[in-house]
């Protein structure tokens, strides 16, 4: 394990080498990892990310919430895949609560998901090719994002931090003309995969600038703990959505999209298949769509309608008493994963039988799949560090939490 | 889906693979097993973390080869204070199961599993950055998130939530 080796001495390098600084504020580190580099010439002969400038304490503030106000703060933390997080959350909590969710919320949050991911991907894509130098990219992947954000402005009101799943079901019912509209985006959505990929899957700068760079085996992958496309593109064949299905993912019909290469045209060409098996998960949700309540029957936990609450004395009752002092879990504790654009994500919640959760704690697949950067990049050019970092797919925010 | 009972019983959790091969050796010491809402947990001794991931990496029948995750839970003021979780995957089996280690509050330390599984440099980092837990053996035991100069341990139950003023 050469590159598990500290960097205890990096103020010194060795004779022939010198210490260079990429970031916290360089625009290829997407946000603001830093990376402190020994290079030799051009070459890379130890690497060391160091993080933690976004750390903002989220596992200690959710400590001193109800356990419906951490659903806000998980979106912070991967402000890329927001409604991901709420659901892996809100999954958590469910399994503690022993909550029977109702099939609409459940194909509404797989629906969501799945828009997210795409979302999120586009963001990949864009600044991924951005940092190679295909410019143009970056501007059609964000037409595309932009309708799906309207999407989730529609629904939730919120184009970024959505929190629209709750505790046992969803915020509000989708508005009128919603399914139409995600109708239309996910017609139409395949051809411009098809754009994306005549300006990159042939082209020769970009096969030169990703093929066989930042390679990794299957081995080192599992053992450093990478999970997501950066796993499947080094040929481990795992997704927690067939494996391990949670929120009724085993109703649908999907491809897993593996390659062997494990380099960075590897993962690229994952996420790229990702985005079209994504489009039609939405196409049998929008299908398949079941009727009927999108919260799950428990007045303790899930607020009342709007209505109710008005005229119902007993409505009100419970909104007082859920938004005054909260609804107590019962003791114990869960490990729920979901499979996050990035990877698994993770939350462990722990339970003393209060309202407020005794331990929230979220594991990052960004923070994981960044240690595998010193095993990618040593003993390369630096500007092949720069097409590593953008094929990890990293969010800081997740990593620093 | 709604509530069981946790079962706690050794004897009726032997069929658990991971269970049953920790129980089976005669290097790890097992405290003790829990299974609730679909997760099993074993407590094992501190002093036979390392064997014990060692022996479920390499389990033939069902090989828990990937390391998900490493934290810890502070349960200030009982004693012992502080519980080490791992979470392990088989990524052949689809299994989890979950490890814990107990630790006293004052100057909790445990072997590292570093050696075995590189992934567990930054989750052991983190914890000890948080939490202030010691890992012996572990390659590059530094601050990770907070600030190199950083005083105490943020996620320990004794710290305030606004910090110190």
């Amino acid at each position: 394990m050469g590159h598990l080796n500290p960097i205890a001495s990096l103020e010194v390098g060795q004779d022939r080498t010198m210490i260079l600084n990429m970031g916290p504020q360089h625009p290829s580190t997407h946000g603001v990892l830093r990376v402190i580099l020994e290079i030799d010439g051009e070459n890379v002969v130890r690497i060391m990310p160091d993080i933690g400038y976004l750390h903002t304490g989220i596992e200690k503030t959710c400590e001193a919430k109800f356990y419906q106000q951490v659903v806000p703060l998980t979106d912070r933390i991967d402000y890329l895949c927001p409604l991901t997080n709420n659901l892996c959350y809100v999954l958590a909590v469910e399994k503690l609560l022993g909550l029977e969710i109702p099939p609409k919320a459940q194909w509404m949050r797989v629906l969501m998901n799945e828009l997210t991911r795409i979302n999120s991907h586009l963001v990949w894509l864009g600044t991924h090719a951005l940092d190679i130098g295909a410019m143009s990219v970056f501007l059609y992947c964000f037409r595309e994002r932009e309708d799906i954000l309207r999407l989730f402005e529609m629904v939730s009101g919120q184009r970024m931090m959505t929190s629209y799943f709750r505790i046992g079901g969803l915020a509000l019912e989708p508005p009128l003309g919603f399914f139409d509209r995600v109708r239309d985006f996910i017609a139409r959505f395949p051809s411009k995969v098809d754009e994306y990929e005549n300006l990159l899957t042939g082209n020769p700068i970009w096969m030169m600038r990703t093929k066989g760079v930042a390679r990794i085996t299957a081995e080192d992958a599992i053992a450093l703990g990478a999970s997501g496309p950066t796993l499947r593109g080094s040929g481990v064949d795992i997704d927690l959505r067939r494996d391990m299905p949670y929120s009724g993912y085993e109703n649908f019909k999907f491809k897993v999209p593996v390659s062997q290469d494990g380099d960075v045209f590897a993962r690229y060409l994952c996420r790229v298949q990702e985005l079209r098996e994504s489009n039609a998960i939405v196409q049998q949700a929008l299908d398949g769509m079941p009727e009927g309540p999108i919260k799950a029957d428990a007045p303790k936990v899930v607020l009342p309608d709007r209505e109710k609450m008005k005229t119902q004395m007993e409505a009100l009752i419970y909104h007082f008493k859920i938004i005054t002092e909260g609804f107590a879990v019962p003791e114990g504790e869960v490990y729920q994963a979901v499979e996050s654009p990035r990877g698994e994500m993770g939350y462990y919640v722990v339970s003393d039988g209060t309202a407020k959760p005794y331990r929230v704690h979220m594991r990052s697949a960004c923070l994981a799949n960044l240690q595998l950067l010193p095993a990618m990049c040593e003993g390369r050019l630096i500007a092949d560090v720069v097409a590593a970092i953008g094929s990890i797919d990293i969010v800081l925010g997740e990593i620093d939490r | 889906m709604p509530l069981v009972p946790a079962v706690t019983d050794l004897d009726k959790l032997k069929g658990h693979p991971a269970v049953a091969r920790l129980l089976a050796s005669n290097s790890v010491t097992v405290e003790g097993a829990k299974f609730d809402r679909d997760e099993m947990t074993v407590y094992v001794h501190r002093s036979s973390i390392r064997e014990a991931c060692a022996l479920l990496r390499e389990d033939p029948g069902c090989p828990f080869n990937y390391l998900s995750d490493v934290t810890c839970v502070d349960w200030y003021p009982q004693e012992p204070r502080f519980e080490v979780v791992y979470h392990l995957l088989s990524i052949p089996n689809k299994e989890r199961v979950r490890l814990k280690v107990r630790l006293p509050g004052d100057s909790p330390a445990l072997e590292s599993i570093t050696p075995l599984w590189p992934a567990a440099n930054y989750f052991e980092r983190e914890v000890f950055d948080l939490f202030g837990i010691r890992f012996n053996g572990h390659p590059y035991l530094r601050r990770l998130l907070m600030p190199e100069n950083w005083e105490g341990h943020p996620l320990r139950k004794d710290y305030p939530v606004e910090g110190y003023r």
